[in-house]
């Protein structure tokens, strides 16, 4: 059994949200990845246990076209005899196997978080229902099965012993209309640090009271090395921009701290936290929906608390 | 320009989400039902492009009766025409929706579908995609900002902090996210126009997919209620101890 992998780029090294993938990937057999690039970061991708990296030509794509990726996976899984192709659930990787689904008739199964052989066509797997707020125990039949990762919920974890890899450069075959609709790329905005791998994220809600209360949480944000998320609340009234928002129709946000203020953790907020490692609260209210959620809390008001915390760190 | 905007009736999930006993559904016997963010972001940008450039909107959904509720909402946000593919109960996967909002495009000349990026519920991240390789037309998806030039739409997401514009030629198939736009409340009028309008029925086939549901359950927080430092910045201190102790203070 072989699982293609697509892994995507930060960098020049595999996203975190392809790892998650790849280790994913080794519970199905042999794995071998995909890389629209025209170099292999091969130390991390043998950690991860690869065998085959295929790199595609970035002369033949010229930037990211979702239905170009999806026939050059098409084309690579019936060359390889995969019985399962993975990606990351992440905007690209989703787009990209529903294009492949579409493309080959064959189901695809997004954001799962575990995925079991089951003899022949058949794997077991769990996936995300409500971002995460319910887990599906399904059942797939396909003869090859399409599978994204959970980008907040499997781990990463390296091979136990890493794999040499043989890296092959890979041509693929695509009609003028697969190459219809592609990225024009330029830089967005003020940019800045992720909030998706942000290793601190300092989150406001309703309970920062306006627009101009954010200063003091970027400042914080600033201290702890980290980023300002919002609840829904904050960006429905225009307080902040809403690619600042965290839940399900926001981004998901997998910090090692989370520091929620002022929310009161609607459950559509606590989709797009769950990944975090520590959550801590600040709330007035101690029956806020958020402390069941989190490790630790402070009962009191963000705009007190919050500027002491910022001069105790500063003094430091 | 005509437009169909694609819609889902799913339980409102407020504090909590539950599962009824057989496993098999969302428990709703006490929430109410609404649409998603990002399909009511599809139905307020649909609406603003034939505000500015003429046209009509249609709504589309596939589910049970009670879904002409849903239909309703998006009448009274602007839409003017309401599309009902009538099932019975039964979960349709995203190979046989979009099989289903195919057969409806066919019949009617559209120049553009949108739907949201993913369904609240079932979170297939598919529908879309799938829809447009029925009809052979180009798609975008996760979109945040959409305009229409020359015959055609310039769609735009973000993607690891850089801007991605897709340009395609109509009839095409876009998917958005909640921030394209900020949703208006309905108004009396259109609320009293959505009452009385008529909605188009069909009922379209149920088909079996690789992709089988065995049930559903809630997961296993690893959080429990969390443990109290203090009161206002008295806490401080000990808020400061426990960031030292998980190694987050650089």
């Amino acid at each position: 059994m072989t699982a293609l992998v697509l892994v995507e780029l930060d960098g020049t090294e595999p996203a975190d949200a392809s790892l998650r993938a790849l280790t994913l990937a080794r519970s199905l057999g042999d794995v071998n990845a995909v890389l629209f690039a025209s170099a292999a970061p091969q130390d991390t991708l043998g950690r991860y246990g690869v065998s085959d990296v295929y790199l595609i030509e970035p002369s033949s794509l010229e930037g990211y076209a979702p239905q170009a990726w999806a026939r050059t996976l098409a084309g690579l899984a019936a060359e390889t005899g995969a019985s399962a192709v993975l990606a990351a659930g992440t905007d690209r990787g989703n787009e990209v196997l529903a294009h492949l689904g579409a493309i080959t008739g064959l189901p695809m199964a997004a954001n799962c978080t575990l995925v079991t052989p089951d003899g022949g066509k058949t794997h077991r797997l769990v996936r995300h229902r409500w971002a995460g707020l319910l887990l599906e125990d399904a059942v797939m039949e396909a003869p090859v099965a399409l599978f994204t990762v959970a980008t907040d919920s499997v781990a990463h974890v390296s091979a136990e012993t890493p794999t040499s890899i043989q890296v092959h450069v890979h041509k693929p075959e695509l009609a003028e209309s697969d190459l219809l609709v592609r990225a024009v790329e330029s830089p967005a905005g003020a940019g800045g640090a992720s909030l998706a791998t942000a290793r601190v994220v300092v989150g406001g809600g309703r309970g920062v009271g306006g627009p101009d209360g954010f200063a003091s949480l970027e400042e914080l944000a600033g201290l702890l090395g980290g980023v300002v998320g919002v609840s829904r609340v904050v960006t429905s009234e225009g307080w902040r921009p809403h690619k600042q928002q965290v839940g399900q129709t926001g981004t998901k946000i997998t910090p090692e701290l989370y520091l929620a203020c002022g929310i009161s953790g609607a459950i559509q907020h606590i989709a797009g936290c769950a990944g975090a490692k520590h959550i801590i609260a600040i709330n007035t209210d101690p029956g806020a929906p958020i402390l069941a959620h989190a490790d630790y809390a402070i009962i009191g008001d963000l705009h007190q608390v919050i500027p002491a915390l910022v001069e105790a760190l500063r003094g430091r | 320009m005509e437009i169909l905007v694609c819609i889902k009736r799913v339980p409102t999930v407020g504090g909590k989400i539950a599962v009824t006993a057989d496993g098999q559904e969302v428990d709703t016997r006490a929430s109410g039902f609404s649409i998603s963010p990002h399909e009511e972001c599809a139905v307020e940008e649909a609406v603003q492009i034939t505000e500015r450039d003429g046209g009509s909107v249609s709504v589309l959904t596939l589910g049970p009766e009670a879904a002409i509720e849903q239909l309703r909402g998006a009448l009274a946000l602007g839409a003017h025409r309401a599309v009902l593919l009538e099932t019975d109960g039964r979960e349709f996967g995203p190979i046989a929706t979009a099989a289903a909002i195919a057969a409806e495009v066919r019949v009617h000349p559209y120049d553009l579908v949108l739907l949201g990026n993913e369904a609240a519920d079932t979170g297939d991240y598919q529908v879309g995609v799938r829809l447009a390789h029925e009809l052979g037309w180009p798609v975008a998806t996760g979109i945040k900002s959409l305009s229409v030039e020359d015959g055609g739409v310039v769609a735009r997401r973000e993607y690891r902090g850089v801007e991605e514009a897709y340009s395609l030629p109509l009839p095409a198939v876009v998917t958005v996210k909640e921030g394209i736009n900020l949703p208006r409340y309905p108004s009396l009028p259109g609320r009293l126009r959505a009452k009385r309008a008529a909605v188009d029925r069909t009922s379209p086939e149920w088909a079996a997919e690789g992709l089988r549901k065995s049930a559903l359950r809630v997961p296993e927080s690893s959080k429990h209620q969390a443990e109290v430092l203090g009161e206002g910045v008295d806490a401080v201190p000990s808020l400061v101890r426990v960031l030292e102790e998980w190694g987050v203070l650089a």
